[in-house]
């Protein structure tokens, strides 16, 4: 009886995984395939597998086309900006509530806690006149900006709760030997904190590279737009080369999934943690 | 925390002003770039024109009547709650199945971070990226259409994003795909915190997988269900990116949500005004979800 039960419990786990792999494998690995393939061959009937000419080709041509190179150099200098913007301003706002208390630090905390919830597009309509008005409309710093206000609630929540676990004890011994706050945050809080600032970092990475809606409406020119934005202006312009497009979706959806296979424990822990506490 | 009475003396006033001073950076930017806009875009839903008219006129409640009375509006209400409900329903239970499979001691911990890796990759691609793909994926001519055809499931081709029936459906599916690991990788956190002591117990008791499932692992991880709940509700109701690259709203309005409707107020009819009535209407309805979210967080602290 009970062995049954457990041969039925591993064909139950088994068809599982099957199914699983399928659903969520063949999606990803039929984009890196027709990326390797020429076009012709992308809506086949039979669909061909593995196509017997397999080339670069579709990779070669982005490489060689500067817009698409412009992409990912904004890209990667949108996300670069924020994830230290985020990080550094996020470290001070945590460092300020888990060590001192203040009037308003509970209405403070609840408004961050809060900002989550705000829809992106409601913000938008009036960032529109508000970038136009200070002259950022069209520039990667308005992406910068804008971004910052997504990232920062969760790095400052994540932060503090990083920092409330490490005991005030460390920081009072910085002041015993006459340092300053300043001192004890930089020497004693941030280096301790170091694993939670590699979380936020990735989910900030994460979100700051994957983001679509102001980069779509707060940029105009191509020089100004990030990947997520170009992959889907490449829809129009290339007239449905498929290879191409995948070969570009691969390549901007690298950096991140290179980031979650080397850091994948800390990259999960920062996911999570809106949703699961300790 | 109580409610610390603050020494106003001269160390206590620096003391607050070095907490200030640290939180500055953070309160600059929270005021220019969220209380400002949060207040613009509730006083422009009051006008007529906006951005587009240099001299608006105040209109009061015209634009939340224009808006409420507004068929495709509803329309819009209709599909979104369609998109969200049945994306969280599917999320969970997808969510669900994969981490009990990657819980289970039937598994070795190297099959087990495989597969954990495999089944969170979704997560990762960028709404652009996850729309062009189903787009290869759903077309008339596609490899899903090859296999329905192949199956004898369809005789025709699937207009899978093409057609108003079934067009909401894809957009659905896509989203389903594209969210599930975020339940995934945060129930299986929530399970391993679970104590093997009470499934012990629960199998002693000569409980049934089926029973320790609904009263002991659901119960144990029930905080966590809620709060994923929650937070997919405000995402999802906020989806814009994965419906605006597949279908655009279209056909003829069939997977239109509030947030393409905004967006089209906005960015394509130059209507700021109807848009920001919008924007203010889903605003309230996720802030009113943000709440008891907070409210949450705080009791469990």
């Amino acid at each position: 009886m009970v062995g049954r039960k457990k041969v039925s419990g591993k064909i139950i786990v088994l068809i599982i995984l099957i199914i699983g792999t399928i659903w969520a494998g063949f999606p990803i690995f039929w984009m890196i395939d027709n990326s390797f393939k020429p076009n012709a061959e992308i809506f086949a009937k039979p669909p061909i597998w593995f196509s017997k000419s397999f080339n670069f080709e579709a990779y070669a041509k982005i490489f060689q086309n500067p817009t698409e190179i412009r992409f990912f150099l904004n890209s990667y200098l949108v996300t670069a900006c924020v994830v230290v913007l985020t990080l550094v301003i996020g470290l001070l706002a945590a460092y300020s509530f888990s060590r001192f208390d203040f009037p308003g630090k509970k209405v403070i905390n609840t408004i961050i806690v809060a900002v989550q919830a705000v829809p992106p597009i409601t913000l938008l309509i009036p960032y529109l006149s508000l970038i136009v008005a200070i002259k950022l409309y069209n520039t990667l710093f308005a992406l910068i900006l804008t971004y910052l206000v997504t990232t920062l609630p969760y790095c400052i929540l994540m932060m503090t709760g990083y920092f409330n676990t490490i005991p005030k004890s460390l920081d009072e011994a910085v002041k015993i030997d006459g340092g300053s706050t300043w001192t004890a945050l930089w020497k004693i809080l941030v280096p301790t904190a170091v694993p939670g600032m590699v979380s936020v970092g990735m989910y900030t990475f994460m979100n700051a590279w994957n983001e679509y809606l102001f980069a779509l409406a707060l940029t105009k020119t191509n020089d100004m737009r990030t990947v997520p934005v170009g992959i889907n202006l490449l829809m129009g312009q290339h007239a449905y080369e498929w290879n191409q497009m995948m070969a570009m979706s691969v390549l901007g959806s690298l950096p991140v999934l290179v980031l979650f296979l080397i850091f994948q424990k800390y990259f999960i822990a920062g996911m999570t943690a809106g949703a699961v506490k300790n | 925390m109580s409610n610390t009475r603050f020494k106003w003396d001269k160390k206590g006033r620096r003391r607050i002003g070095i907490s200030y001073a640290y939180l500055a950076p953070t309160l600059i930017l929270m005021v220019i770039l969220l209380m400002v806009p949060i207040i613009m875009v509730i006083r422009y839903s009051f006008f007529d024109n906006v951005i587009v008219n240099k001299n608006p006129v105040f209109v009061g409640l015209q634009n939340y009547k224009t808006v409420l009375t507004d068929k495709k509006f509803w329309e819009a209400v209709g599909h979104t709650l369609y998109f969200v409900i049945v994306s969280i329903i599917a999320h969970m239970i997808i969510g669900m199945a994969f981490a009990l499979v990657l819980n289970t001691r039937y598994l070795s911990s190297t099959t087990k971070g495989i597969f954990r890796v495999l089944f969170a990759l979704p997560w990762m691609f960028t709404a652009s990226v996850i729309a062009i793909l189903w787009r290869m994926l759903l077309d008339p001519n596609g490899v899903l259409n090859f296999f329905i055809q192949a199956l004898h499931l369809s005789k025709q081709q699937v207009l899978f994003l093409a057609s108003r029936d079934v067009a909401l459906r894809s957009v659905t599916l896509i989203n389903i795909w594209s969210g599930y690991p975020f339940y995934m990788i945060s129930i299986l956190a929530g399970l391993q915190g679970v104590s093997t002591d009470i499934y012990e117990a629960s199998a002693l008791d000569g409980a049934n997988s089926v029973q320790t499932f609904l009263h002991v692992t659901i119960p144990s991880i029930k905080p966590i269900l809620i709060s994923l709940i929650m937070l997919d509700f405000v995402w999802t109701l906020q989806q814009f990116a994965l419906i605006w690259m597949t279908t655009g709203g279209g056909p003829v309005n069939a997977t239109e949500t509030v947030s393409t409707y905004i967006y089209k107020y906005a960015f394509t009819k130059y209507q700021y005004s109807i848009a920001s009535t919008g924007a203010v209407i889903l605003l309230i309805v996720c802030t009113i979800i943000g709440i008891f979210y907070v409210k949450r967080q705080i009791a469990e602290e």
